[in-house]
């Protein structure tokens, strides 16, 4: 324990995700005794940030203005909405350069045990996209884990309508390494996912 | 596969010590209290990156120390391997393989050790969820996938069990409520990989048992496991006494039928109860003596001799289908608890096995074609190596 606002300041730094309690030392120690560190820069970004940056009112991902850019892009497609839950995974994607349509952030999965259900999710506002039939795909990007699979269940179900197709992304091996590095929980699910290949 | 030499540092009792063993039997021998359950621990550590002593690591870092180390090296088919386990009272565990960094997880792989010790008397003795463990332990050596089929399902069961406690509590909306039939799918998707693996392993090891059994208490005795499931009707959990049959072991046809069925007969009573009330966490292993439940009828004796052989059992079954050969037979001052035929059979039952480590307090406790090599232990170090 330290004395007064160093401790209060390390406290503080713990509570943000990922971050320990001795990394939340290591960051306070830094900023109190490295000159060169600009604090007031830091505290003005702090207290902008909420103000300025707003979440788009179409999609939920991060945005400056009212809607975000990529709603506001006329050359990407009106026709494919890819659901993910965090503004971050729309980042992600975006980094493929692969995915061309438009994006719907949901904030979030499915977990009771954090007190996250169907009311606390965009599950609305995606229907409330789909009404005109312009869409005709939407790509469920949820994380594969037991939260982000019980999530796009109910999306699958939440989305059962003629003209609409419901894709999922594939997962499995991560791809760029060598098999061998692959540990044997994944490696041995990949191989129970296992699918037909066609010639 | 065999442990040649093993290093700690920090490790329970030990500040250091380096211990050289070798193939065939070992025998640890030494007063209470002075660390000989403690050097077995840390093999068992890296074979299953638990104790069986504790949950938790805390307990098996020396007191007033921040970092144990285990360090083993192995030897396999005229092959050297180097393991070492970081255990950190703050911060994630580390670990190498032959001197590279590695993940903790790496480590079982390459190392497979069954350790039978007076605890293990629980597995015939004590709850269900002893013997659930000795079972998915065993799966997850014998298949590592398993292991995340397990999380899993274990992670789909809190947030299940979440959401009907919240559901009696009445704090739920209707919507909510009705994510209930997919948190069903995942627990019974999960839950019946669980059960096939479970069923498959127990007819693997069944007539193991019965071998090793019998190889200890002599013939005419019949030593029988089932897997009695919850989804099946039978709710080990709920009444005290085993029923006093053998349940009917036979995996359902169609577990995933048999489990929505289970779950949508028992729904009002988990909404009133705000917990899952049927998959493989209420699952019990069913251990039958000449036609009688083993616990609460078989003799202190007998029980002792049924969970060494539910352990012999289960090295045989690791030798058979293992790639890394034998698993390391530790046996934790258990001659001490057999008559004297007993001991004779045992020494005899483990003789052929690569690598073998006894711990005792007496070694007249030891049969004499076990006591090859012999280390004394006093107050957490090596005393005396008699080779
Ligand atoms: N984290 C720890 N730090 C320091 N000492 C410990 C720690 N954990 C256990 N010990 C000590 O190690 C000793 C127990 O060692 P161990 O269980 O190996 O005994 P043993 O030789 O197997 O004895 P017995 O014959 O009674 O089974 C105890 O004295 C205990 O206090
Ligand atoms: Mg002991
Ligand atoms: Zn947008």
């Amino acid at each position: 324990m330290y004395e007064g606002i160093v401790q209060e300041l390390i406290d503080e730094f713990g509570r943000l995700p990922g971050i320990g309690p001795k990394s939340a030392q290591r960051i306070a120690f830094h900023i109190l005794t490295t000159q060169s560190f600009d604090t007031t820069r830091l505290a003005e970004l702090l207290a902008e940030v909420r103000e300025r940056v707003r979440f788009c009112s179409i999609c939920g991902n991060v945005a400056e203005q009212d809607t975000c850019s990529i709603c506001r892009d006329p050359r990407r497609s009106q026709t494919v909405i890819c659901v993910v839950e965090e503004a971050k995974d729309v980042a992600a994607i975006e980094r493929t350069r692969e995915f061309r349509g438009l994006y719907h952030v949901l904030g979030g999965a499915l977990s009771p045990m954090d007190g996250v259900g169907p009311d606390n999710l965009r599950f609305t506002q995606l229907v409330q996209r789909l009404a005109d039939a312009t869409v005709t795909e939407v790509i469920i990007a949820t994380n594969p884990n037991v939260t982000g699979e019980a999530t796009a269940t109910y999306l699958t179900r939440l989305l059962d309508q003629p003209g609409l197709r419901v894709t999922r992304l594939a997962s499995g091996l991560p791809v760029g390494g060598d098999l061998e590095y692959a540990d044997e929980v994944t490696l041995g699910r990949a191989f129970e996912g296992r699918r037909t290949v066609e010639a | 596969m065999i442990v040649a030499h093993l290093s700690l540092h920090d490790f329970r009792n030990y500040e250091s010590a380096e211990l050289a063993l070798s193939a065939g039997p070992n025998v640890l021998v030494g007063s209470n209290g002075q660390g000989k359950t403690n050097l077995v621990e840390a093999i068992g550590y890296l074979a299953t990156l638990g104790s069986h002593r504790v949950s938790g690591d805390a307990a098996l870092i020396r007191a007033g120390r921040d970092t144990a180390i285990v360090r083993a090296r192995l030897q396999h088919a005229g092959r050297e391997m180097l393991l070492e386990a970081q255990l950190n009272r703050s911060g994630a565990n580390r670990a190498q393989v032959n001197r590279a960094q590695a993940k903790p997880r790496d480590l079982p792989r390459h190392i497979a050790s069954v350790l039978f010790a007076p605890e293990d008397l629980a597995l015939v003795r004590g709850e269900p969820s002893g013997r659930r463990r000795f079972l998915d332990q065993l799966l997850v050596q014998l298949s590592p996938r398993l292991a995340g089929v397990l999380a899993d399902y274990d992670r789909v069961l809190r947030q299940r069990n979440s959401l009907l406690k919240s559901a009696r509590a009445a704090r739920v909306s209707e919507s909510q409520l009705s994510t209930l039939e997919i948190w069903d799918e995942r627990l019974v998707e999960f839950g019946s990989e669980i059960i096939g693996a479970r069923h498959d392993l127990v007819a693997r090891l069944r007539p193991h048992v019965a071998e090793a059994y019998e190889r200890i208490a002599g013939p005419d005795h019949a030593a029988e496991l089932a897997l009695q499931l919850s989804i099946l009707g039978v709710q080990p959990e709920e009444d005290g006494a085993q029923a006093p049959t053998l349940a009917e072991d036979v995996a359902p046809a169609d577990t995933v039928t048999a489990f929505r069925a289970a779950l949508a007969n028992v729904r009002r009573a988990e909404l009133d109860r705000g917990i899952t009330l049927v998959g493989p966490h209420r699952d019990d292993l069913h251990l039958v003596l000449n036609a009688l439940p083993a616990r609460g009828y078989a003799s202190h004796g007998e029980s002792w001799s049924f969970a060494l052989a539910l352990k012999l059992a289960s090295a045989a079954l690791l030798r058979a289908e293992s790639p890394i050969g034998d698993p390391v037979v530790v046996l934790d001052d258990v001659f001490a608890e057999l008559d004297e035929s007993r001991r004779a059979q045992l020494a005899h039952a483990v003789g052929d096995y690569e690598q073998v480590i006894i711990t005792a307090a007496v070694l007249e406790d030891v049969p004499s074609e076990l006591t090859g090599r012999t280390v004394r232990i006093v107050a957490g170090r090596i005393a005396e190596d008699g080779q």
